[in-house]
């Protein structure tokens, strides 16, 4: 089954904490989870400040400024992986460097129905 | 040729015994719970006619899983016909070889199903509900009626939890040995919670209530028996031992009888015993938790012959113990007590005042209890006035609250 690890962290805090990760560790998780051959894709994201918004109604696009939502932690990056059941997920998740000054929301992807 | 009558009396003693085991196993193998509940149910009627034929198997149980698996797999053949993702399922099901008759495998099937049950990823409200119904076979409605709710929430959270289970891959599975402390934690916790709604509920159903408590203490010994962990040991002698007292803790109005006031010759011997030689095989492992040293507090108090010969001291100790290595402010308050009856009121006062001025027990009523009771053996009469009026204003149970209220009256 895949499961998309969204790593959520208060972006002003992800990089100065006592626990905060540097990338060489975060490169380091990619690519064990890599060599365990439970690794689908992995980034991580730049600051939300860099974020576009895009809808479409009735045809017409529009597009804002930031991210679709303000929250108090904003997205700052996802592994996509493929486990056994859920447990095999939590665990993955649980290594995520991030984890430790951040929220990591794991969630099965849903296939389409053609 | 067997009867009819004898025929059903089997089925329906098999369904008694064994029915939360068929199930277990048909979850394993069918991966969902509502299908493997529909093919049991479905074995159970076909057994009726079929043993009545061909004569009671040799090992009902393991013709009960087979006959199940096979319902399950035929109506999922039916579905394919219009759905096509049923396909792959079917083959992964036919592919599969089992022996359901072996035992050991049964057993692991129960313990499964209760790891699966109390999931940490499953909502807290619904991993009790999940485990009555699946693992205790208890009905919505009971399970509604013990936790005061409408049976219509019981049963939505129950099938949003099955939902959970089906759709976020949450496998049937006893966790690996890194995961078995944490996970275990988790299990305990739902049957202590199953306890104590059973034990210290404040509704009017007393049959009810003591059958949680007998549920709790069932399944806590289940678990003892399919993983023998220390401090599973310790949580059954912690639930025997406070069970054990059950009689003697309300009088014929309903009213609480304290400990130190309670009818010993009461107290229920058979489980004193085996709760206190419980506490004594996990204390031995050295690898016990806080279940296990709570349930040796509560030996120490089963073994006094009278509420003056309670080793204080010893109670003092093990407190000592659990606020050390898990420490709460509950377990403080605990402990302050237990300090007056050793050191005397007033070194127990300082304590508990200690406590409520750091502020996290400030709306715990038996805070308040704990300052007016000390407050009254040294004679301090406005004080112990107010404070049971604190407790009074924190109160809800209609036991605690005439309790209360008799203390206060008491006063004067």
């Amino acid at each position: 089954m895949k499961y998309l690890c969204l790593v959520y962290c208060d972006e002003g805090l992800l990089h100065s904490l006592p626990d905060s990760p540097e990338d060489a560790e975060c490169m380091a998780y990619a690519e064990s989870l890599q060599g365990g051959g439970r690794m689908l894709a992995a980034e991580a994201l730049k600051s939300v400040q860099t974020a576009t918004t895009v809808r479409v109604r009735n045809g017409q696009m529009s597009l804002t400024d930031g991210p679709f939502a303000e929250t108090k932690e904003q997205l700052a990056g996802f592994y996509l992986v493929d486990a056994r059941d859920l447990n095999e997920a939590l665990n993955i998740a649980k290594g995520i460097p991030a984890a430790r000054v951040g929220s990591v929301e794991v969630r099965p992807v849903r296939e389409l129905q053609p | 040729m067997v009867t009819l009558a004898q025929v059903r009396a089997e089925v329906e003693a098999v369904y008694r015994r064994d029915s939360r085991r068929i199930l277990a196993t048909l979850i394993r193998l069918l991966g969902d719970f509502d299908l493997a509940e529909e093919a049991m149910h479905d074995a159970f009627f076909i057994a009726v006619e079929r043993w009545q034929r061909d004569g009671i198997p040799d090992n009902p149980r393991a013709w009960l899983v087979s006959t199940g698996r096979f319902k399950a797999i035929d109506a999922l053949r039916r579905r394919a016909r219009f759905d096509r993702s049923q396909a792959d399922l079917i083959m992964l099901l036919e592919g599969q070889a089992q022996d359901p008759s072996d035992e050991e495998l049964l057993g692991d099937d129960r313990l499964r199903l209760i790891f699966t049950c109390c999931h940490p990823a499953l909502a807290a409200d619904a991993q009790v509900p999940l485990t009555l119904r699946e693992v205790c076979d208890l009905t919505t409605e009971q399970i509604a009626r013990a936790f005061l709710q409408s049976p219509a929430t019981i049963a939505q959270r129950i099938v949003r939890a099955k939902a959970k289970i089906r759709d976020a891959g949450i496998p049937y599975q006893v966790p690996v040995l890194n995961e078995l402390p944490e996970r275990l934690e988790s299990v305990l916790r739902v049957i202590y919670l199953v306890f104590n709604e059973g034990y210290s509920a404040s509704s009017g159903d007393a049959l009810l209530q003591q059958d949680l408590t007998d549920e709790a203490i069932r399944l806590g010994r289940l678990l003892v028996q399919l993983l023998p962990d220390p401090e599973g040991f310790g949580l059954l002698a912690l639930m025997l031992l406070q069970a054990s007292r059950q009689r003697a803790r309300t009088d014929a109005e309903g009213n609480l009888v304290l400990l130190e006031q309670q009818d010993r010759s009461l107290w229920d011997r058979e489980r004193i015993e085996e709760g206190c030689a419980l506490v004594r095989h996990a204390l031995r492992s050295q690898a016990y938790g806080a279940y296990t040293v709570q349930a040796a507090i509560a030996a120490v108090h089963a073994e006094a012959a009278t509420a003056d010969a309670t080793d204080w001291d010893e109670i003092v100790g093990l407190y000592d113990v659990l606020q050390r290595y898990w420490p709460s402010a509950v377990v403080a308050l605990n402990r302050a007590v237990a300090l007056a009856k050793r050191d005397g009121p007033q070194v127990g006062l300082a304590e508990v005042e200690a406590i409520l001025a750091a502020g996290e027990l400030r709306d715990y009523h038996l805070a308040y209890a704990a300052r007016a009771q000390l407050h009254a053996q040294l004679g301090h009469v406005e004080e112990a006035r107010a404070a049971w009026q604190q407790a009074l204003a924190l109160t809800r149970q209609a036991p605690e609250r005439r309790h209360i209220e008799s203390r206060l009256r008491e006063l004067g």
